[in-house]
């Protein structure tokens, strides 16, 4: 099975290398698009299908790293690939997103579509090498590059201020590559070597720690996003088309706490322990903070958008618990917020194809029309509310426990987000699906059809699924869980 | 077939019956998605009962069949699971028995609806999630039950979504009890630091360990079983609409009657008293807890009591009794009866369902009229509905005769709980002589608004004929210029759909048809036998045998024995008020009829207080979602838009713009840059507040 991972991470890349290849010196026409859009689809269900395979190769009872390529690179460096269980499921989860978020660009993208599309795989490819690199060097190209195909998505196929939305997340994000960078040469000079799993053995000296937590903190933060650098993401999810936000809120986002548990914790555990308290307050400030904001929202995306943050507060403050529980939720909570986020914003992106707006006082009523879109709706509704049943229930319950124990003053703050979750997610729904149907543009605005159900179906099943069996997440993940607390606790000596 | 091959069948039929209805509704049609949610739930029904006699009869030994394993990490471990026990078999009859009822009653009472099998649906979904919650080995399956019939409630209030009153009302059910999961969350990650697991027989097991001990949470040191017991009883204030936080429950009357009945009467809302009696174990060790729960229990009582004197909307009325009643069941659990909670859950659950019902039957027969002042006189056009109403209603009031020991099953029960009061407040006194007063005080209240309804609705002279189709002008304006509440001008509203057949002259009120009226003429049964059939195995001398262990008293606990000694004059106490409660209600609804809307006109400073619910919505409106949409718009305006996005990414780009321009601008920059140090103080204060109280 060596060789796997580069297989997945650059069979997207070989699709968009098709692509390129037959548009070659020919002009748009819909018949070019369709290739365009059958040959990317194609090739994100071979990556899909290459990732359910390594998903059940991978040996849940190994807490190392797995499917390890080692091809010496230049001056030193190695192109270094390898999965364990913290990462092999975010591989899934963007493997198994991308098909749907082409699917759901089908109609909706129709200007330089084989641009789109190219940009789309590459992105795939990129987000696939951030959770596969076991190079510090080729992390941080994977993840720096990983940011330029969103950036062109935005800026090219976004709404009327794409720019300033476009600009504004590269601001925040170029402030945190800056540091990281810094942060990364000082690790290697310090270290002698980027091999990943050599320097989650290293240890650095305390006064370093410190100062490489803070640089890597930085970038991690912005990506989160957490508070109170999350204002990019409003901007960025309203102007970005559809499946631009589904891959944001379910991916990329992501990069942030993967961050967190494959460099902060285990290479810097005595200073991620000292700024434990800082991650807890900017994770409570973050989940009340946001939440109430999400709340007086008229933009539907932009809701959802400030609920993401909250989501992620519990993510952030979960890793920080240093708890098994706290660690596990925190993992499981962002694959859930992975699924349901992005069914929200796919859920957003139905209505917005047919009355090109997001703008809440615009709907009403959608269930006289749309019944089976309302069910829908209402499903990641509750999974955004984190009932029992639903995927979005484990990862908060789980979090919440795991900081308890650190900290119960960061658990009562944090679980008043369970009240205001509430508040603003069903507020949303009653005013864009319930009520009389008064504004005369929806008179003829039609139900799901069958492509945006085939859409769905994966993620309902994946939602219902994780909520009443989270025990499979929970065995892929526990051996590296485990393995990285043991090493945490033995090395800040308790 | 035996107990652990049925029970499955049991819990999973209405669920099987749910997602049949639920998913192909539209495609087999409203009359088989009725016939298959309907038959799995009489099926459930009849297989509770033979569960439970099997329990009560066959000396079935309590078990815990594992179904699958839910969240396996570390220590904190789920399964999912069916126990039975003492608790969990009466609970078993009682919800598919009410639930099978309400199926069959809304053949009837939701005929003219078009959305049929969604309604059935939700129904059934609703019966699994409670089967599911009272079945529950652990923590974590009880609060997805817990959760999952509050989604069951949330979609069955706000059923007819075309009314903003009803989407508003189940946003509120849904928050509101999300308030209550605020602590009882809270008290499940506490019991799973405590004792290292969320089994509830592990839990248990290890209470005498605990006992004693302190626990810290949130800087201060609490003593452990009380503040675990404390923080689950909030979930239990929010499910069982208790003091503080019952406002959603009255506005929960916007849902279809037959839900009221099921949901908000007779099952959902006898969780939170069902959760005190599971975890007796617990709160026999938590003093503090317990007193806690006989206050709130009794303030709850006497305050929803209070408020049902003075509601014209016949709906209102029952809700608030309902909300009454929970609270004797709380402070029976209290002063250490759960026996007696139980017990009246059980009575409560037939008696309170028959007066729903019944008043589904008014509302039907009426054609969607609610307001009691618009009726009267009702008895000649309902008599069967008139018959099985006088029955709950002396059931509710706890008509019986003590020295014969002879009554309808609200006498049983409430009297057992009132005698508990009383023998506690004899050994201890404090909070229990408040709950016992109460307990007096409102069963004479209950007389009252009871009679009152029954007076109102159908006695007197009638005033749905004569001037105007439905009187309704006047009515609404009297509510409009005192209520700043939005609903009761929807009061009229129930059942929206249905009325088309009937045109909207002046209507002549009817009987209901039998699949209404079979289903409430079964309930009288219950609430006439109930009490009597099962008062020695609930609380009397056969208890323990029949518990075996479901409860926990301590050995210090011996409210039973003694309330069983209670003098003549504590058992005549309540038949004493009950009868002046109903020559009180006789003398202004009927010797004097017209007297009550006189009071009512005069608006005096006791009657508004009443008819606006001590002002508890308007207080609520002006604090907590006030707060929360000024906060909110502050956050978002002021702390997202100026001070972050101005020193942040938009601050960056206007820097070179601004720095050639002095103008007065500048001191707005000034102020911001303060704001921004403010936040990052704020930021750096939560932070060493946070590392200074890590426990």
């Amino acid at each position: 099975m060596t060789g796997i991972l580069s297989l997945i991470t650059f069979a997207p890349v070989l699709g968009a290398a098709l692509i390129l290849a037959l548009r070659a010196g020919r002009t748009a026409s819909p018949r070019g698009d369709d290739l365009a859009r059958w040959i990317a689809f194609g090739a994100s269900l071979a990556t899909l299908g290459l990732s359910v395979l390594l998903t059940l190769r991978f040996d849940t009872a190994n807490g190392g790293f797995q499917f390890v390529e080692d091809i010496p690179w230049f001056a030193g460096l190695h192109y270094r690939m390898g999965v364990d269980g913290v990462s092999v499921l975010f591989v899934l989860l963007t493997a198994f997103l991308t098909p749907l978020c082409i699917a759901a660009s089908w109609k909706s993208v129709e200007q330089r579509v084989t641009s789109y599309m190219v940009a789309f795989l590459l992105l795939e490819a990129l987000v696939i090498g951030v959770f596969c690199a076991l190079d510090l060097v080729l992390f941080y190209v994977f993840f720096e590059f990983g940011l330029a195909p969103m950036f062109l998505i935005i800026g090219i196929w976004g709404g009327k201020r794409r720019v300033y939305a476009a600009f504004k997340f590269f601001l925040y994000t170029l402030l945190g590559s800056v540091l990281m960078l810094a942060a990364v040469l000082a690790m290697i000079g310090a270290a002698g070597t980027s091999s990943i799993p050599d320097l989650m053995t290293f240890r650095f000296e305390p006064w370093m720690q410190t100062w490489l937590w803070l640089a890597f903190f930085a970038s991690f933060a912005v990506k989160m996003p957490m508070w109170p650098v999350h204002t990019w993401l409003p901007d960025a999810h309203v102007e970005a088309p559809t499946a631009g936000s589904v891959i944001l809120a379910g991916i990329l986002l992501k990069m942030g706490g993967y961050g967190f548990l494959r460099f902060s914790l285990p290479m810097f555990p005595d200073a991620s322990q000292a700024f434990a308290p800082l991650v807890f307050a900017l994770s409570a400030i973050a989940i009340v903070y946001t939440s109430l904001v999400a709340f007086r929202q008229t933009d539907i995306k932009k809701l959802i958008a400030y609920s993401s943050v909250a989501h992620m507060g519990f993510v952030t403050m979960g890793i920080f618990s240093f708890d098994v529980l706290g660690v596990q939720g925190a993992i499981f909570q962002m694959l859930s917020h992975g699924v349901i986020s992005g069914a929200l914003f796919l859920c957003v992106g139905v209505v917005y194809d047919r009355m090109h707006t997001h703008e809440i006082s615009v709907f009403g009523g959608l269930v006289n029309r749309m019944p089976l879109y309302a069910a829908i709706f209402l499903l990641f509704t509750m999974g955004n509310v984190g009932l029992p049943g639903t995927s979005g229930f484990i990862g908060e319950i789980m979090t919440l426990t795991g900081v308890y124990f650190s900290s119960t003053w960061t658990a009562v703050i944090a679980t008043t987000g369970v009240i205001l979750s509430a508040v603003y997610a069903l507020t949303l729904y009653r005013r864009v699906v319930f009520g009389e149907m008064t504004n005369p543009a929806l008179a003829d605005i039609t139900d799901v059809d069958l492509r945006e159900i085939l859409i769905f179906l994966p993620l309902v099943i994946a939602t219902l699924w994780l909520g009443f069996q989270p025990g499979l997440v929970f065995n892929v993940t526990a051996s590296s869980v485990d393995g990285l607390l043991d090493a945490f606790r033995t090395a800040v000596g308790n | 077939m035996t107990a652990q091959a049925l029970l499955p069948l049991i819990v999973f039929g209405p669920l099987a019956g749910a997602l049949i209805a639920g998913l192909f509704g539209s495609r087999i049609g409203a009359l088989a998605s009725q016939a298959v949610t309907t038959g799995l739930l009489l099926l459930s029904a009849v297989l509770s009962w033979v569960v439970f006699a099997q329990w009560t009869w066959g000396g079935l030994e309590p078990f815990t069949l594992t179904i699958a394993p839910f969240i396996h990490v570390g220590e904190f471990i789920s399964n999912w699971s069916i126990r039975l026990d003492g608790l969990s078999a009466v609970m078993l009859v009682v919800v598919t028995s009410v639930s099978a009822l309400v199926h069959v009653y809304s053949w009837g009472y939701m005929a003219e609806d078009p959305s049929r099998p969604r309604f059935f649906a939700y129904l059934s979904l609703f019966t699994f999630a409670m089967l599911a919650l009272v079945t529950a080995a652990d923590f974590m399956q009880l609060f997805f039950g817990w959760e999952g019939v509050g989604l069951a409630s949330y979609l069955l209030i706000g059923f007819w979504h075309h009314k903003d009153s009803a989407n508003a009302a189940a946003i509120k059910a849904f928050v509101v009890n999300r308030v209550g999961d605020f602590g009882f969350a809270l008290g499940i990650m506490t019991v799973f630091w405590m004792f290292g697991s969320i089994q509830f027989a592990e839990v248990f097991s290890h209470i005498d360990e605990i006992a004693g001990s302190k626990w810290r949470f949130i800087g201060y040191d609490w003593s452990a079983i009380d503040l675990a017991a404390g923080l689950l009883f909030i979930g239990a204030m929010g499910k069982s609409a208790q003091f503080f936080l019952h406002t959603w429950l009255p506005d929960a009357m916007e849902g279809p009657t037959p839900v009221s009945a099921l949901i908000h009467a007779a099952t959902m809302v006898t969780a939170g008293v069902y959760m005190v009696c599971l975890l007796s174990p617990m709160f026999e060790a938590a003093p503090v807890a317990r007193d806690i729960v006989t206050l709130i229990g009794a303030v709850t009582a006497l305050f929803a009591a209070t408020v049902g004197l003075a509601q014209n909307d016949i709906k209102r009325v029952i809700a608030y009794s309902t909300c009454s009643q929970l609270g004797y069941m709380f402070f029976a659990a209290g002063v250490g009866a759960y026996q007696a909670a139980m017990f009246h859950l059980f009575t409560h659950a037939f008696f309170k369902a028959l007066l729903f019902l019944g008043a589904g039957s008014v509302i039907h027969g009426m054609h969607h009229e609610q307001d009691m002042r618009r009726m009267g006189g009702l008895w000649r056009y309902l008599p069967v509905t008139y018959a099985v109403m006088t029955i709950g209603t002396l059931a509710i009031t706890g008509f019986g005769i003590p020295s014969l020991h002879l009554g309808l099953a609200g006498f049983y029960s409430k009297d057992t709980i009132i005698e508990s009061a009383w023998a506690a407040a004899t050994s201890h006194g404090g909070v229990a002589a408040f709950a016992f007063m109460v307990s007096l005080i409102a069963a004479g209240l209950t007389a009252f608004y009871s009679w009152r309804l029954a007076f109102m609705t159908f006695h007197g002279t009638p005033k749905w004929a004569g001037e105007g189709a439905h009187g309704h002008h006047d009515a609404a304006h009297d509510d409009h210029a005192h209520a700043s509440h939005a609903h009761e001008e929807h009061a009229h509203g129930d059942h929206g759909h249905g009325d088309h057949g009937h045109g909207h002259g002046a209507h002549t009120p009817h009987e209901s048809p039998a699949s209404m009226l079979g289903p409430i003429l079964a309930l009288s049964v219950g609430a006439i036998a109930a009490g009597y059939v099962f008062v020695e195995k609930f609380v009397g001398e056969e208890r323990n045998e029949f518990w075996r262990g479901a409860i926990f008293n301590a050995p210090a606990n011996k409210v039973l024995e003694h309330a069983h000694h209670a003098p003549a004059w504590v058992l005549w106490a309540p038949l004493v008020v009950s009868a002046i409660g109903f020559a009180a209600a006789w003398y202004v609804y009927i010797a004097r009829e017209g007297l009550g809307a006189r009071i009512a006109a005069r608006r005096g400073i006791v009657w508004s207080f009443l008819y606006n619910k001590w002002f508890f919505d308007e207080l609520y409106q002006a604090t907590f979602v006030r707060a929360a949409k000024l906060l909110g718009d502050l956050f978002w305006k002021v702390g997202d838009q100026k001070i972050i996005d101005g020193l942040g990414p938009d601050g960056v780009s206007a820097a070179s713009y601004a720095l050639g321009r002095r103008t007065g601008r500048l001191q707005t920059g000034y102020l911001y840059h303060y704001a921004f140090v403010m936040l990052l103080g704020v930021a750096g204060l939560l932070t060493f507040a946070l590392w200074a109280w890590r426990a």
